[in-house]
Formats: C-alpha cells, structure tokens, sequence
C-alpha cells in the first residue's frame, strides 16, 4: 500500500494510505478517545468525541473516519480539541440516566471513563430527558434507553457480525432511539439472545439480565444442595474482571472461589461435555451407518438452536438431539446424582456459570427438566461471576490454585477446547477415530478445524471413511451454512455452529473489553489459546478416555445413545414465529 | 392493529398488489424506498404485516425498515383519518399559545399527537411552521386553515367536521 506522511502533534509519521487518523496516531502511540468508534465493526463517525484539528480544514474532522492525506498536519489535543471534546460528552450526559454508583456498569463503562479522562466537573446542560423504555421481558437481556447514548454499535454488531439486524435508529432528531421495530421487546422478534451486542455495548443500555440474587439466595437456603457447574470458556475469560491480561487461564483460582463463595458442589461442565461427544459422536456413526440425516450438526450453543428454530424450522432434523452440555450436566445431577446421594432432586439446586446470555434462556425451556424441575435452575455469565467474588470480598489473584470435586469436575482436554469455535469437532473427531479404528491413535490435533475463518472444512481419512466436516461460527456462518443445505451443496457428514463469533470465548456473557483494549488484539484468538494450552498440559486429552465418563456409563447410562441416556441427555426442537407482537 | 379501518384495507388485494410493486422494484438498487411509497399508497399506512411482508421479500430486516418508516414523515404506521388536522408547533405560534390549542385538541379528540380517533375520523399532526407568522396560532385541517386561534373556538370548528 502506497504510503503518505503527515505531522501528528509535530511527529512525522508515515502511514497507509488507507488509514484513518485514529489508526495512523495510534501506531505512534498517541491516545485518540473515542466512543462510537469499534474497530471493523461501527465505524460511522457518529459521536464526535474523536475530533482532532487539521490545518486548513475549517471543522474540526473525526480521526475514526478522516483517512490520513500527504503533507497532512494534526493536533490531537489542543485546547480547541479538548473543548469540543469535553461539549460533545457534556451533551451527552445531559440526556444520560446518570446513576453510576448504582448502575450495572460502574468500573466498566466507557462513557464513566471518558468523563473521568476529559475531566469532566459538571455537565452544564440540563435538558428535557427522553422517556426510556426498559425491556426486561426476557429472560436474557435487558434494553434500558435511558442509558443509550445513540453510539449505534449494537446496531452494527447484529447486523453486520450477526447479520440478524434486530435493532436500529428509529425516529429522528430529538427522539431517535435505538430500538426493535415498532419499538417491541426482544422477545417478540427473532432476537436469538446471544447478547453479542451487550458485549458491544459501551454503556449499561443493554446488559443480562441478572440472577446474582438468586443464586445468593440458594445457597444461604439450609434445604437446598447448591451445585456449580462451569463452563470451558469462562476460565478463559474470568481472570479478566480481576485485571489479568486478557487469555490468562484461572482454573484452580476459580475452583478456590466457587468453593469458598458456599457452593456444596464444585463441578465441571467440561465433564458433561466428555459426555456430549460419546453422545453426539454415537448419533453420528449411527445417523451415516443407518442413513440417518446428515449433515448432522452440534447442538451446543442455544444462540444457534434459537436462530435455527427461528429462521429454518425445515432443517431441524439436522440437528443432533443431545442438550447442550451444560444441561446434560443438569440432568445427571437431578437423576443419577441424586440417587446416588439419597438427595430429592427437587432439594438439589443447579447453578450454572456460563459465557452466554442465551443460556439462561436455554435453561427455562420446557423440555430441559423432568417431573415439574428444570436440568438447570439458573445460569448467571462470567461477568456476574465476577461481581460475585466480589460481592464475597474474595481477593482472587491471590487465591491457591484449587481443584473441582472429584467425580463429575473430571475432565479431558477435549473437553476444554469446546469454548473455541472448532474445539467440539476436534473433540469430536478425536473420539470416533478411535472408535472406528479401535485404535488409540496418537495425532489427536486436527489443526484444519481451528483458527477464526467464517468456514473452515476439513476432510479426514479415518480407516475406510474419509469423514466430511465443516465449522462455522456466528449467526452470519451459520446463515450461510443453512443456506449451503437448503441448496444440496452442503457434502458434509458433520458441522459444527456456535451462535458466536469464534465460539463460546467470545460469547454474550463474557467479561466487557472496552473497544480502546480491543485494538491489535484478536480476543477471541488469545482466549482460545489459553484452552488449547490447558488441553496440551493435560494426560487425558480424549473424551471417551476420561475414566469417570466411562463410570458415569457402568452406574448408569448403559451405553451411548441407550434409552436411559435418550430419556436424560438428549432433546427436540421445534420451529416458532419470528415475530411475536402482543398486540 | 386494533384500528377497525386497518383491518378493511389488509385484505388480498391490496397484498397481491403489494406482490407485484416489490417484484417489480426488487432488483433495482436502493429498491427500498419506492416500494415503500407504493405500499404507503396502497394501504395508507405502513402497518407491521405489510412491513414483515416487504422485509422477507427484500430480505432487509425488519428493523431496517421501520427505522426508514419512522425516519420520514411522509411515511405513517397507521392510516390517516378523513380529516388531518395539522398544527403548526414552530417558534412564532408556540410564542402565541400553540400549546393551549394542542392540549384542546387532545382533550376534544382523545388521541395525542401523531395519533387517529378510533372512528377514524381524525388524526392529529404538529407541523412546521406553515408561513404564516402573521395569523399564529395556526391549524390546518386538511386544506383549511383557521389563524389566531383561541383554545375555546376548537370545539365550534371541530364541530363542522363531525
Ligand atoms: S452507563 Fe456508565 S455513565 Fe451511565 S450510569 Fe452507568 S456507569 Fe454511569
Ligand atoms: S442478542 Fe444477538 S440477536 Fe439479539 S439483538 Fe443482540 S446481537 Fe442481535
Ligand atoms: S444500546 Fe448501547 S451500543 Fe446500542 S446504541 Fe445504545 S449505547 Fe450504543
Ligand atoms: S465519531 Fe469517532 S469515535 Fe465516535
């Protein structure tokens, strides 16, 4: 690319010609704030608090979308700058539900920051405030207008990463809002509750929809047996709430915390999701064995299953019927567990921590329960995690590394790579290796399922069955994905989808990274490698190798796929309108 | 919508008539717009089954178009009464008393501002300013203009329209 200089605050740089100014000062490391601004997402120069002064424009110009020029001179931070600045964020907060010693987001809000960073004192408008809406009718989000402050980067995120489009700027001047169409609740459109715009959102206008008090509540019950279960990608995430670069692994230490916050169990769902591939793994032989449905694809992730009920209600024989893995963990819990310990299963309360904001949809579904009791009572994000062990005044980088509960806290390190986008083939893959060569074969790596590409294929030669496998992620991959079915080109034994863009590390309920922490780096890459690692460090790194998987079968399932493990692990879906306006 | 006068105007001819505006527009670029204007036309309002409608066949999210729909004025989510009663809220007749006169129509009519009587006789707008200056307060229905309105005339006008 052909580059031009120009003059930063009197530095000489040479930049790409396509760059922005923003781009251009930070690669000299020269700080720019923005606000509406995330990268290769919302790049439409809305907010105006990235404006720098460029000799011989008369306007101030957005650094976000001004591309650099020859012989260009910029300053970043004059007094005229930091003015304009500090009026635009004023403006703001004029019409801001300010209320940050009590708000969702107080530590980690981008607008709090930017106050605090322009030194902001008073906000010297007081304007009429527009009437909020506040949707709290779903069991996985909030939408509180009161504290949007119109950046649109929710908007972009839906539609662009997601390319689902729920919402948008709608009315104008004075009253335009962020909103679903006719200004509705998530629930009444084809919303899939991945919450991929909370992450997006740099305020608290939209945010999960919390169980902290549930959970507190149950464990300080006497009569109930509290039971944690967690999921892959939050070790890989948690340590972040506790200002751990971005990728650490916080295993042990989040064990310690779930013991010491009062839970009576400590589990693993990576355990269930051993589970999940001698489940999944069965149906497969069996479905290309006995012309079954192919391609068959993952039900892990309840962002795609609600996008696939509500966009291809005629492709749901696709899907293989196992529950996610999280709610087959629910599901032992309640029978075999139970059982085992002479504990009512109406007494034992399932909690579980997960990336995801779908999943406490997920968990109320009818089907996920039996005899009027849910798999799983409640399921709270990493970031609620994380309040908590606050809330429990827990110094957690300073924990010792601690263990999950024997039994059902075993696992594999196939187990742990399912919070990447690719990881359940893999563990997939590795098992019905072994299984169809009777082998325990040694290249366990399938290398050609990772990575963040939108589709990646790979074609494995396993004795006499050369198995076809694709991978996707996002609701934008699995878009095109469905449509690849729908039109016969879809030559596949096997596809993985996970509703998130790069899979569950990157979910809805993972830890906010402001969109400053997010340039140069690739978060859903450096938390994915934090799981590969812990895979490679472990002895058992096959499914079907984890001995209590193998327990958990003599005690009680039988074998994969056998009536008993049909009745618990696995479910059935079912098409649903896409808009559902009470009117 | 509950509004007696949108369930007359859904009817099957007006969707087959919507059919063939969107096939006939959908390839052309920024198609979205013109077929917006046929539908507005053809059902005199653009309801949510006609938006749904447009969004699955243009495959543009729903939110998209409601967020062009509520965007422009020309556009409205429920047909328009018989008789629009457009009040100006500009600077010169706000000075004068528009708001007295608002909060009379209101009261008289029971809808707020962008909304029409159940009968749906009614719908009531605020404007810009008309050009008028000189007779603020104004109102408009349909064509008629009444100037230096006081708020106990409106029931008398109204009156003539019932
Ligand atoms: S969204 Fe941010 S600025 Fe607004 S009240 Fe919450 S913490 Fe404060
Ligand atoms: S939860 Fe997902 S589908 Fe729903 S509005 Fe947010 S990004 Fe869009
Ligand atoms: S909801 Fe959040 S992300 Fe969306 S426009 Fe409002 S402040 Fe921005
Ligand atoms: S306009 Fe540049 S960050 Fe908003």
């Amino acid at each position: 690319m052909e580059k031009v200089t120009l003059t930063i605050n009197g530095i000489q740089v040479q930049a790409p010609k396509d760059y922005t100014i923003l781009k251009a000062a930070r690669e000299i490391g020269i700080h720019i704030p923005t606000l509406c601004y995330l990268e290769g997402v919302n790049e439409i120069g809305a907010c105006r608090v990235c404006v720098v002064e460029v000799e011989r424009a008369r306007a101030l110009l957005t650094a976000c979308t001004t591309p650099v020029a020859e012989g260009m001179v910029v300053k970043t931070n004059s007094k005229r700058v930091r003015e304009a600045r500090k009026m635009v964020v004023e403006l703001i907060l004029a019409n801001h539900n300010r209320e940050c010693l009590v708000c969702d987001r107080n530590g980690s809000c981008e607008l709090q920051k930017l106050t605090e960073e322009l030194g902001i004192k008073e906000v010297s408008y007081e304007g009429v405030k527009r009437t909020p809406t506040i949707d709290d009718f779903s069991p996985s989000i909030v939408r509180d207008t009161s504290k949007c402050i119109l950046c649109g980067r929710c908007i972009a995120t839906c539609k662009n990463v997601q390319e689902i489009g729920i919402l948008e700027f709608t009315n104008r001047g004075f009253n335009t809002e962020v909103s679903p169409a006719f200004n509705s609740s998530m629930t009444e459109m084809p919303c899939i509750y991945c919450g991929q715009c909370v992450n997006a959102c740099p305020v608290a206008a939209l945010r999960e929809k919390s169980s902290i008090d549930d959970v507190w509540e149950a464990i300080d019950n006497p009569d109930l047996h509290v039971i944690v279960q967690s999921a892959p990608a939050v070790r890989a995430a948690l340590g972040e709430c506790f200002d751990n670069p971005i990728g650490t692994n916080v295993t042990g230490k989040m064990a310690t915390a779930l013991h010491m916050m009062g839970f009576d169990k400590v589990f693993d769902t990576n355990f269930a999701a051993d589970l999940t591939i001698l489940e999944e793994g069965t149906e497969l032989l069996g479905r290309i064995k006995n012309g079954g449905v192919l391609p068959m694809i993952t039900s892990c992730s309840p962002g795609w299953i609600n996008f696939a009920e509500l966009n291809y209600p005629e492709l749901l024989p696709h899907l293989s019927s196992c529950k996610s893995p999280h709610q087959m963990f629910g599901a032992i819990m309640k029978t075999h567990y139970a059982k085992m310990n002479n504990i009512d299963p109406k007494k034992i309360y399932v909690v579980s921590v997960m990336p995801c904001t779908a999943k406490k949809y997920e968990c109320k579904r009818e089907e996920m329960g039996r005899d009027g009791y849910l798999d799983v009572d409640t399921v709270i994000t990493t970031r609620e995690l994380g309040k908590m062990i606050k809330q429990a005044s827990i110094d957690f980088n300073e924990l010792a590394e601690g263990k999950f509960d024997e039994y059902y806290g075993d696992y594999s390190g196939a187990a742990v790579i399912f919070g990447a986008t690719g990881g359940v083939m893999e563990a997939a893959l590795r098992t019905v290796a072994d299984v169809l060569t009777g082998k325990d074969l040694e290249a366990i790596e399938y290398k050609a399922v990772r990575g963040e590409e939108r589709i990646r294929e790979a074609e494995v030669q396993i004795g006499d069955l050369t198995v076809k496998a694709a991978v996707t992620h996002s609701a934008a991959g699995a878009r095109k994905i469905m449509e690849m079915i729908k039109a016969g080109e879809a030559d596949y034994h096997f596809i993985e989808i996970m509703g998130c863009d790069g899979g569950c590390v990157n979910g809805g309920g993972q830890p906010h990274v402001s969109a400053t922490n997010r340039v140069g780096i690739d978060i859903r890459l450096e938390r994915a490698k934090a799981l590969y690692s812990e895979d490679e460090s472990l002895e058992i790194r096959k499914s079907h190798k984890n001995p209590s998987i193998t327990r958990l079968y003599e005690e009680f399932l039988g074998e994969p796929n056998s009536h008993v493990a049909h009745e618990v692990l696995h479910t059935h879906y079912a098409g649903r309108d896409k808009y559902n306006l009470k009117k | 919508m509950e509004n007696q006068v949108m369930k007359e105007v859904l009817n099957e001819k007006n969707f087959a008539a919507l059919d063939q505006v969107i096939e006939a527009n959908k390839d052309r670029k920024g198609a979205l717009m013109p077929i917006l204007h046929e539908a507005q036309n053809i059902f005199g309002a653009l309801p949510i089954e006609v938006q749904t409608v447009i969004s699955e066949k243009l495959d543009i999210s729903l939110a998209e178009i409601y967020g062009v729909v509520t965007f422009y004025s020309q556009f409205s989510l429920v047909p328009k009464g018989e008789f629009v009663i457009g009040l100006c809220l500009g600077t010169a007749c706000y000075v004068k008393g528009a708001q007295n006169i608002l909060d009379r129509l209101e009261t008289e009519l029971g809808i707020k501002v962008g909304e029409t009587s159940k009968d749906g006789k009614f719908t009531l707008e605020a404007t810009r300013c008309l050009g008028c200056c000189g007779l603020a307060p104004v109102m408009v229905i349909n064509e008629k203009v009444y100037g230096r309105l006081e708020p106990g005339q409106i029931t008398g006008i109204l009156k003539q329209y019932k």
